[in-house]
């Protein structure tokens, strides 16, 4: 068994086998990932999904990425020769460089990093350069559109997710994963902070891109966003970016608000366990953003910004805020979950008040009491 | 520095279509956006054309129905009987009461599966990733096989005839329907359930894409688009035909006229068409379905008629000019996806890009219905 913290003594030697780790788990995630996605997708919508690859058809993926490796890599010949093939890996990068600093057990990481914390969400938020490079290089309309909604959207929402984990942090008192993690070792976080936990899930959504809020990819509007004009193995890292982002997002979420690897209320959990557990919880997360994809309509552009800028950051601050109080005047604990829960009940009072819809029907008509009459009263738009 | 007033800014055109996922077949959108917004919109059409008008001029009256069914594809039954009505109002040919009671079954259960393409596409359009369109197409899939059972086809039935139907429905087709309208009823409530009372839907879909009552009767709009406006005009009630009088049911209408109220008709309709068809399975009666003295070759006399029927997607006209003998001298479609389609500007200028597609959606269109 290959531990991530292996050391060698030598320090290229170190880096190169934890690269080699990360490329690998990364590589087998993601196709393990689009499996997943297509088969529960396929669940949701009555449909079978994959069958004919390979046993239920799990050799799909893979010949899926075959088909890519071998397909023409297109460049339109208008295109900005060096921003476009740039792009691919400024996408691709901060994803992979994000796993370095995340803890898969206690024991088990690339590198425990002390601010890792502030090292994944610096990283991740470097993805929308990538995108808004791919938009305007690709010389497509649609690519640029779906760039500058990227761009919108990402930076908006990077806010929210950031203030989400600065109360986190605030309330462990440390930037560290491990820390954070270890500090739940028999609560979860999230019942301390619900309304932070509940923020970090709209915009981790969000920084997905996947339904409500796939705007700047969204297929009906701009085909594909910044995507459309790649093909071959530049698509297909495209899409690894974006599976791998589901993972750590999901990850990422497990590990600060879930408890990580802890069992709930102290118990001890060997290896294999942690690994069992850090899993189990990861997975929970997947399938909801896998659930929450293939139920919802998209928003959009502008409901999905007064939607960040009106009520999530406001209410990231509240949390900040309410943390900062118990935290100056060294209030227990218990008051983080009444101010917190207290936080997200307004939160859904403020999201009710602003998305409720008046159920509203169709007025049924016999017949046509006056035919060719004209109804008297002028119709009002509303709704 | 430089101001806002100062930096010159340029609107840019896009190119939405043809081969676009939510343009609903080739169709061409050219908007004119000022960043997200839409300043200006120019539809182009007529990439489906394929002169089936002109072609119908050198076929006899019979051979004429194949044109027919390529017109709306999706409401393959109504505009059969829209011709067969307009060659039996120009002969003077009964319909044989069986045959009545076969076409108004067809034709209800054709607008159900019409329907439900439409709910399953616009969720598409509103980015509802595949499940509407599954949840849509499962149910379209149990009405198909029964038209498949009866027609042999799944697509272009041809299965009408001037005076009559070709063949007669199979011995378990009342049983069939029966167990499947339970099904359909299912799939509704899912579908409701889905939709309907979802927030993000009626985000995106109300206040959006609204017509006036004005507007929308000088455009020519018909149908689910009329409706949605809070027009009660329905051909089935109120230029009735075939046998239509027999049967109770009421016409939905909307309040607003925008994209929320025509989704909200076009479901309402899906359930007045299950009322029809429950009605007419319990009348069904027994007898021949072709007149008895039918001739061998049609010959028309020197006339001109128009026959419309309330389509899926609105009035679907069919005027034909004889000057006698077995051919139709010149066969106009009225077709209602045209009509509807020409309010388009007036509904989406103003809105932004991801409007324009609902409200496209909205309209229900099928292109080779307006190209024809």
């Amino acid at each position: 068994m290959l531990a991530l913290t292996y050391d060698v003594g030598n320090i290229w030697l170190d880096s190169l086998l934890g690269l080699i780790v990360i490329v690998l788990m990364m590589t087998l995630t993601v196709l393990m990932l689009i499996y997943v996605e297509r088969k529960v997708s396929a669940r949701m919508q009555q449909r079978l999904g994959p069958m004919r690859v390979g046993p239920y058809g799990i050799l799909q993926t893979t010949a899926d990425m075959i088909k890519l490796l071998t397909k023409e890599d297109l460049r339109p010949a208008g295109a900005d020769r060096w921003t476009f093939e740039i792009a691919v890996f400024a996408i691709f990068v901060p994803t992979f460089l994000a796993f370095v600093a995340i803890p898969f057990t206690h024991d088990w990481a690339v590198s425990f990093l002390d601010l890792g914390l502030f090292y994944i969400v610096a990283v991740t938020g470097l993805s929308f350069v990538g995108l808004v490079m791919a938009g305007w290089a690709s010389d497509n309309k649609y690519a640029l559109l779906g760039g500058m909604r990227a761009a919108a959207q990402l930076i908006s929402y990077e806010i929210p997710m950031v203030l989400a984990l600065l109360a986190v942090s605030m309330v462990t008192g440390s930037l560290s994963i491990r820390d954070i993690v270890m500090f739940q070792g028999r609560v979860p976080l999230f019942v301390w902070q619900p309304l932070a936990f509940f923020i970090y899930i709209v915009a981790a959504l969000a920084e997905l891109e996947r339904q409500p809020f796939d705007i700047p990819t969204a297929e009906s509007e701009v085909v594909g966003g910044p995507f459309i004009e790649y093909s071959g193995i530049r698509w297909s890292m495209f899409m690894l970016a974006a599976y791998t982002n589901l993972f750590i997002y999901s990850l990422l979420g497990a590990m600060i608000f879930l408890g990580g690897w802890n069992w709930p209320l102290g118990m001890s959990a060997g290896l294999w366990l942690q690994i069992l557990l850090t899993f189990v919880k990861t997975s929970f997360l997947i399938l909801f953003f896998i659930w929450v994809r293939f139920t919802l309509p998209r928003l959009r552009i502008d409901q999905l910004m007064s939607y960040c800028w009106k009520v999530l950051i406001p209410l990231a601050f509240l949390q900040v805020f309410l943390n900062g109080l118990v935290l100056v005047y060294k209030w227990p604990d218990g008051i983080l979950l009444i101010t917190s829960g207290a936080g997200l009940l307004l939160a859904a009072y403020v999201i009710d008040r602003a998305v409720r819809v008046e159920t509203r029907a169709v007025r049924l008509v016999p017949a046509n009491p006056q035919r060719a009459a004209r109804p008297a009263a002028p119709v009002e738009a509303g709704g | 520095m430089v101001t806002e007033q100062q930096l010159e800014t340029l609107d840019i055109n896009i190119n939405m279509g043809p081969q676009h996922p939510s343009t609903h077949g080739v169709f061409r959108m050219v908007l004119t956006i000022d960043g997200e917004r839409i300043v200006d919109v120019e539809p182009h059409i007529g990439y489906m054309h394929r002169g089936g008008e002109k072609l119908s001029e050198t076929m006899d009256f019979r051979q004429c129905i194949g044109y027919q069914d390529r017109t709306d594809y999706l409401a393959q039954f109504m505009n059969e009987q829209a011709y067969c009505m307009a060659v039996e109002k120009l002969i003077g040919l009964e319909v044989p009461e069986r045959a009545e009671y076969i076409r108004v079954l067809l034709c209800e259960l054709n607008r159900i599966t019409s329907h439900f393409m439409f709910v399953g596409a616009f969720g598409i359009d509103l980015g509802s990733f595949g499940t509407t369109f599954t949840y849509g197409f499962r149910e379209r899939e149990f009405i198909q096989d029964i038209f498949e059972e009866v027609t042999g086809e799944r697509l272009m039935y041809g299965y009408f005839r001037p005076g009559g139907v070709v063949w007669d429905l199979p011995p378990n087709f009342v049983q069939r329907v029966r167990e499947v309208l339970p099904q359909t009823k299912q799939g509704l409530h899912d579908l409701d359930m889905l939709l309907t009372s979802n927030e993000i839907f009626c985000a995106r879909t109300r206040g959006v894409g609204i017509i006036s009552v004005e507007d929308a009767i000088s455009f020519g709009l018909s149908g689910p688009m009329l409706r949605a406006c809070g027009v009660p005009w329905d051909l089935r009630k109120d230029k009735q035909y075939s046998i239509y009088d027999r049967f109770d049911f009421d016409i939905p209408v909307g309040q607003y006229g925008d994209v929320y109220d025509r989704y909200l008709v076009r479901m309402e309709e899906i359930r007045q068409s299950i009322r029809i068809v429950e009605q007419a399975l319990a009348q069904l009666p027994e007898g021949p379905i072709l007149p008895e003295k039918l001739p061998r070759k049609l010959r028309a006399p020197v006339a001109e008629v128009y026959a419309a029927v309330e389509g899926a997607r609105g009035e679907y006209g069919i005027y034909v000019v004889s000057k006698g003998g077995d051919k139709p001298y010149r066969l106009k479609i009225r077709s209602p996806s045209f009509c509807n389609l020409s309010a388009l500007k007036r509904m989406t200028v103003g809105n932004y890009i991801a409007d324009a597609v609902a409200i496209l959606g909205s309209v229900d269109i099928v292109l080779c219905d307006v190209d024809r």
